[in-house]
C-alpha cells in the first residue's frame, strides 16, 4: 500500500492497479485453500501421522497394533460421539467421567451381588438416569450446563465412592463378566480378533451420526446451538432437545463404563477420571464449534484417533513420554488457531 | 467552497468477486452533514467504512484534513479525528456511561486510574445537553441513548468527522428525532458528519449534501435541497420509480369469519390491556411508539412470553397461548422483530431454515426425508423469488431482503391462518420492500389474517385495513387509513406521550 502515499497523480495510479489485479485472485485462492484445510484439517493430520508412523516403525502397521488402538480408545470415542451432540447443541458435559465411574461400580456391585450379565446390561441405564438428571437440572434451573455438570461431576463421583465404600469391587471370579471388554470376534476374515468393544463403538457412533444428520432431533440440536431464540420461536421444544443431548451423553458414559469395568474386572470409583476433558479436547480438535451450531460426529472420532495415534507413535518410537502431553496440547492449540483464522475470514 | 475534510479520488474496493467500489470520487466538506444513499449493496456502507478505517481501500487516493492517507485503520482514523458510529453499537454494556465514553483514554497515574471521570464527562454532557446519567450502566439505556454515548465517545476523542452507518435502523420515530437533534448540534459545533442511510426522508431533512450511489459507483453529489425523495429513488434504481405501495386488498365482506380475536390481553409490564380482532383476508396494523408494547403483544399472542390475563380466540375457538410450538400447530405464525437474533439460524442452510417450523411433515420412518423437504422448500423459494435460489447455501450469505424472504418462506411453509408480522421490512432495500408489500397483500387476498407492526408508519398506514393505536401497553383507538394520514397519527401518538408527561 506504500504506493498510495505517493503524491496525487490524478486518479488511480498504475502500480496500485497492477497490485490489485495481481493480488486479488491469489489472495482468494489462499483463502479457499485455508478454508479447505481448516475444514478437513483433522483428516489431513490423521493421514499424515498414519503415513509417517507406517514408515517410521515396522511395528505400527500391523493388524494387532491397529486393533489395539481402536480398542483402547473405544470408551473415549463413544463418549466423544455423544458429546458432539451436546456441544453442537450449545452445551458442555463435564460429568461424563463421573457417570462412567458410577455405572462401572454399579455394574460391578450388581455382578457380585445379583448377576454378572445383569450388571453390564444395567450400566447404560444408570448412565441414562444420570444424564437425565443433568438435563432436568440444567433446564429446570436455567443454569449453563458447564456449571451444572461441573457440580454434578462431584455428586456423581461421590455416589460412586459411596457404592464401593471407597474400595474396589473385584469381579475376577466371573469369566462372563469380562467378555464385553476382552472378547474378540472370531471367524470373520478381516475382522478376526477385533474386540467387541470396538463393535459397540462403531454401532453407537453410527447411531449418533444418524440421529444428528437424519432425524428431527439432530436438526433441532443444530438449531438450538445455532440460535436458541430463533429455535424457540420456530416451535422447537428446546428443553426436550437439550435434555435428550444429556441423556445420550449419559448413555454413552454408561456404555463406556460397562466396557471399562468388564475390561479390568474391577469396579473402581475413580474410573474415567480424565475422560470428560479428553472427549471435549477430541471434539474441538475435530473441528466442531465450541459455540454450538456446527460440527459432526465423524470429526470427533477423527479427533479421538488422531490423539490416539500420537500416543501410540510416541510409545513405539520410544520418545520421551513427558513430551507427548506437550505435543498433544500444541496440536489442539494449532487446530484452534486454524479455526480462528478461518472464522475471521468469513 | 470550504475545504474538504475528506477527499477521495479513484477509490476501488473489491470483496472476492464483487466490486464494492469502483473509481469513487468524493469530497466531504468541513462542517457539512453529507448523506450517502443507495440500495443495499450500492457501496454506501463500504465507503463509510473506508473513510473510518474499518476497511482499507485497494487503490485510489485518500486525503483526510489535507493529509494523504496511506495505511489506514480505525485507530489511525481516530487519531486523525475520524470516528465511526456503527449500525451495531460497540459499547461495553456492563460499564457505566462515563466509563464507556472514556474507555481507552482514561487518565491514569502509575497504572492506576486517576480520580473521577465525572468532571470531564460533565463538561461534555453539558455541551451536548444530552442529559445522560454518567453512572448509569449502558446495558440499561435505550438504543437512542446508547448512540448518544457513542457520540460523546467520539467527541471525547476530539473527532472532527463522524461517520454514522444506518444509525436509525434500530430506532423508533421519537428516538430518531433525538438523534437528529444531536446531528444538528454537531453541525453547530462545526463537526462534519457522514450519514449513511436508506431512509430518504430523514436524509433530506438533515443533510446539506447528498451523494447517490449505485453498484459501487457515485451517481451524483449535490445539495439536498435539489433532491426529492423521488429523484433520490430514481438515482438509486437507475430508472424512474416512485416509492409506492401496492393497492391494499379489498376489504373482506362483513360476513368474513374472524381469524384472531384478542380481548383485554395483559402480559408482563409491557402489555396492559390490548383488544383487537382480525378477520380472514384482513390486514390490521398496530401503530405505537417504541415502548408502547407492540412487539410484546405479538409475542404474548404467539405464546413466546406468558400472558397474565385476557383471552385469545383463533378462528372463533378459545386458545390459550402457552408456547410457540402449540401456536404453530394451531395455525399461527410470527415473523419476529429481529431477523438475525430471533428469526433465522444464520449458520444453517436456506433449506434447514425454511423447513424448521414444519420439520415433522417430512419425517418418514423416524428420519427426515431430504427429498420431501427439498421439494417443499424449493417450491417456496421459487414462489418468493429468493435470490440466488440456492437451497444449500448458508442463510448468512444472503442479502437482508432475501433473508427476509427466507423467513416468509419458513412461515408460509406452516400454512398459517394468521400471520403476526413484526417489522417485516427492517433493514431491507427498496426493491425488496416492494416485493414484501406485494407478498403481504397477496397473503391477505388468499384469506390469511395479518397483524402488521412496523416502525415505518407509512407502511402500516398504506397496507392496513384498520390501524390500532397503541400506547403504554394498551390499544386506545382505531383509525381508518383511508381518512387519516401519517402526520396525524404521529401527532396523536406524540400527543399521548405529552398528555402522560403533563
Amino acid at each position: 500500500m506504500s504506493d498510495q502515499l505517493a503524491p496525487d497523480t490524478g486518479g488511480a495510479t498504475p502500480p496500485s492497479d497492477a497490485t490489485l489485479a495481481g493480488d486479488e485472485p491469489k489472495r482468494s485462492r489462499v483463502a479457499a485453500t485455508l478454508d479447505f484445510l481448516a475444514e478437513y484439517a483433522v483428516l489431513a493430520l490423521l493421514a499424515i501421522v498414519f503415513v509417517w508412523l507406517t514408515f517410521a516403525s515396522p511395528a505400527f502397521l500391523s493388524t494387532q497394533n491397529i486393533f489395539n488402538i481402536l480398542n483402547q480408545n473405544a470408551p473415549l470415542a463413544i463418549v466423544a460421539s455423544a458429546g458432539t451432540l451436546v456441544i453442537i447443541g450449545g452445551g458442555f458435559d463435564l460429568s461424563t467421567g463421573a457417570i462412567l465411574g458410577v455405572s462401572s461400580v454399579f455394574a460391578a456391585w450388581v455382578a457380585v451381588h445379583v448377576d454378572p450379565t445383569l450388571g453390564l446390561v444395567l450400566a447404560p441405564f444408570v448412565g441414562i438416569l444420570l444424564g437425565l438428571t443433568n438435563g432436568l437440572v440444567i433446564t429446570g434451573l436455567k443454569v449453563h450446563s458447564f456449571l451444572v455438570t461441573l457440580a454434578t461431576n462431584f455428586v456423581f463421583r461421590g455416589i460412586a465412592l459411596a457404592i464401593t465404600g471407597g474400595f474396589l469391587i473385584s469381579v475376577t471370579s466371573f469369566p462372563e463378566f469380562s467378555r464385553l471388554g476382552r472378547g474378540e470376534l472370531e471367524g470373520i476374515p478381516i475382522l478376526d480378533g477385533l474386540k467387541y468393544a470396538v463393535v459397540v463403538f462403531v454401532v453407537f457412533a453410527a447411531a449418533m451420526w444418524i440421529i444428528l444428520d437424519a432425524t428431527p432431533l439432530g436438526r433441532y440440536i443444530y438449531a438450538i446451538g445455532g440460535n436458541e431464540e430463533a429455535a424457540v420461536l420456530s416451535g422447537v421444544r428446546v428443553h426436550r432437545v437439550r435434555i435428550m443431548t444429556f441423556v445420550l451423553s449419559g448413555l454413552a458414559a454408561g456404555i463406556a463404563g460397562a466396557i471399562t469395568v468388564s475390561r479390568i474386572s474391577s469396579g473402581q470409583p475413580a474410573a474415567g477420571e480424565n475422560i470428560a476433558l479428553e472427549a471435549i479436547a477430541a471434539i474441538i480438535l475435530g473441528g466442531t464449534s465450541i459455540y454450538g451450531g456446527r460440527g459432526a460426529v465423524w470429526r470427533s472420532i477423527a479427533g479421538v484417533y488422531l490423539l490416539a495415534l500420537i500416543g501410540n507413535g510416541w510409545n513405539i518410537l520410544n520418545l520421551d513420554p513427558q513430551l507427548r502431553i506437550i505435543v498433544v496440547g500444541l496440536v489442539i492449540l494449532a487446530s484452534l488457531a486454524l479455526g480462528a483464522v478461518r472464522g475471521r475470514r468469513r | 467552497m470550504s475545504e474538504a475534510a475528506v477527499r477521495l479520488r479513484g477509490v476501488n474496493k473489491r470483496f472476492g468477486a464483487t466490486q464494492a467500489l469502483a473509481a469513487v470520487d468524493l469530497d466531504i466538506l468541513t462542517g457539512e452533514v453529507h448523506a450517502l444513499v443507495g440500495q443495499n449493496g450500492a457501496g454506501k456502507s463500504t465507503l463509510g467504512k473506508i473513510i473510518g478505517g474499518i476497511y482499507e481501500r485497494d487503490s485510489g487516493d485518500f486525503d483526510a484534513f489535507g493529509q494523504a492517507v496511506g495505511k489506514w485503520s480505525p485507530r489511525l482514523a481516530l487519531d486523525s479525528g475520524i470516528a465511526v458510529i456503527h449500525q451495531e453499537l460497540s459499547l461495553v454494556p456492563e460499564l457505566s456511561v462515563a466509563q464507556n465514553v472514556f474507555l481507552g483514554i482514561e487518565r491514569h497515574r502509575f497504572g492506576l486510574l486517576g480520580g473521577s471521570v465525572q468532571d470531564r464527562f460533565e463538561a461534555l454532557n453539558e455541551r451536548a445537553s444530552f442529559k445522560l446519567d454518567p453512572n448509569a450502566r449502558v446495558r440499561d439505556l435505550r438504543i437512542a441513548d446508547q448512540q448518544k454515548v457513542e457520540i460523546l465517545r467520539a467527541l471525547a476523542r476530539d473527532a472532527r468527522l463522524i461517520v454514522m452507518d444506518e444509525p436509525t435502523s434500530a430506532l423508533s420515530i421519537d428516538e430518531s428525532r433525538h438523534l437528529f437533534d444531536c446531528i444538528f448540534w454537531l453541525r453547530e459545533e462545526e463537526r462534519t458528519v457522514v450519514y449513511v442511510s436508506h431512509f430518504l426522508e430523514e436524509v433530506l431533512d438533515i443533510s446539506q449534501r447528498v451523494t447517490v450511489m449505485r453498484d459501487g459507483r457515485v451517481i451524483r453529489t449535490g445539495p439536498a435541497t435539489d433532491e426529492t425523495k423521488a429523484s433520490l429513488v430514481s438515482g438509486m434504481l437507475g430508472r424512474s420509480l416512485e416509492l409506492t405501495f401496492p393497492a391494499a386488498p379489498s376489504v373482506p365482506e362483513d360476513g368474513a369469519s374472524p381469524a384472531l380475536e384478542v380481548e383485554r390481553l395483559a402480559a408482563g409490564p409491557a402489555v396492559r390491556d390490548v383488544s383487537f380482532s382480525v378477520r380472514r383476508g384482513e390486514i390490521v396494523g398496530i401503530a405505537g411508539l417504541v415502548g408502547s408494547g407492540r412487539s410484546e403483544t405479538l409475542r404474548a399472542i404467539f405464546g413466546a412470553d406468558p400472558s397474565d390475563a385476557g383471552s385469545v380466540r383463533l378462528g372463533g375457538d378459545a386458545y390459550d397461548p402457552r408456547s410457540p410450538n402449540r401456536s404453530i400447530a394451531r395455525g399461527l405464525g410470527m415473523i419476529p422483530e429481529s431477523r438475525r437474533d430471533q428469526g433465522l439460524i444464520a449458520g444453517m442452510s436456506v433449506r434447514s431454515n425454511v423447513s424448521l417450523a414444519e420439520l415433522r411433515e417430512y419425517v418418514r420412518g423416524g428420519l427426515v426425508s431430504r427429498s420431501a423437504e427439498r421439494s417443499a422448500v424449493r417450491t417456496l423459494v421459487e414462489r418468493l423469488d429468493v435470490v440466488p435460489p440456492r437451497l444449500e447455501a448458508t442463510v448468512a450469505t444472503f442479502s437482508g431482503g432475501n433473508q427476509q424472504k427466507v423467513l416468509f418462506a419458513k412461515w408460509l411453509n406452516t400454512a398459517p391462518s394468521v400471520l403476526l408480522l413484526d417489522e417485516p421490512t427492517r433493514g431491507v432495500d427498496i426493491g425488496a420492500k416492494r416485493n414484501i408489500y406485494e407478498l403481504i397483500v397477496g397473503l391477505a387476498t388468499e384469506g390469511l389474517g395479518i397483524v402488521l407492526v412496523s416502525s415505518e408508519l407509512e407502511e402500516v398506514m398504506e397496507l392496513s385495513h384498520r390501524v390500532h393505536l397503541m400506547h403504554a401497553g394498551s390499544t386506545i383507538d382505531i383509525v381508518d387509513p383511508a381518512d387519516t394520514n401519517v402526520d396525524d397519527v404521529v401527532r396523536r401518538l406524540f400527543g399521548l406521550e405529552a398528555e402522560v408527561a403533563a
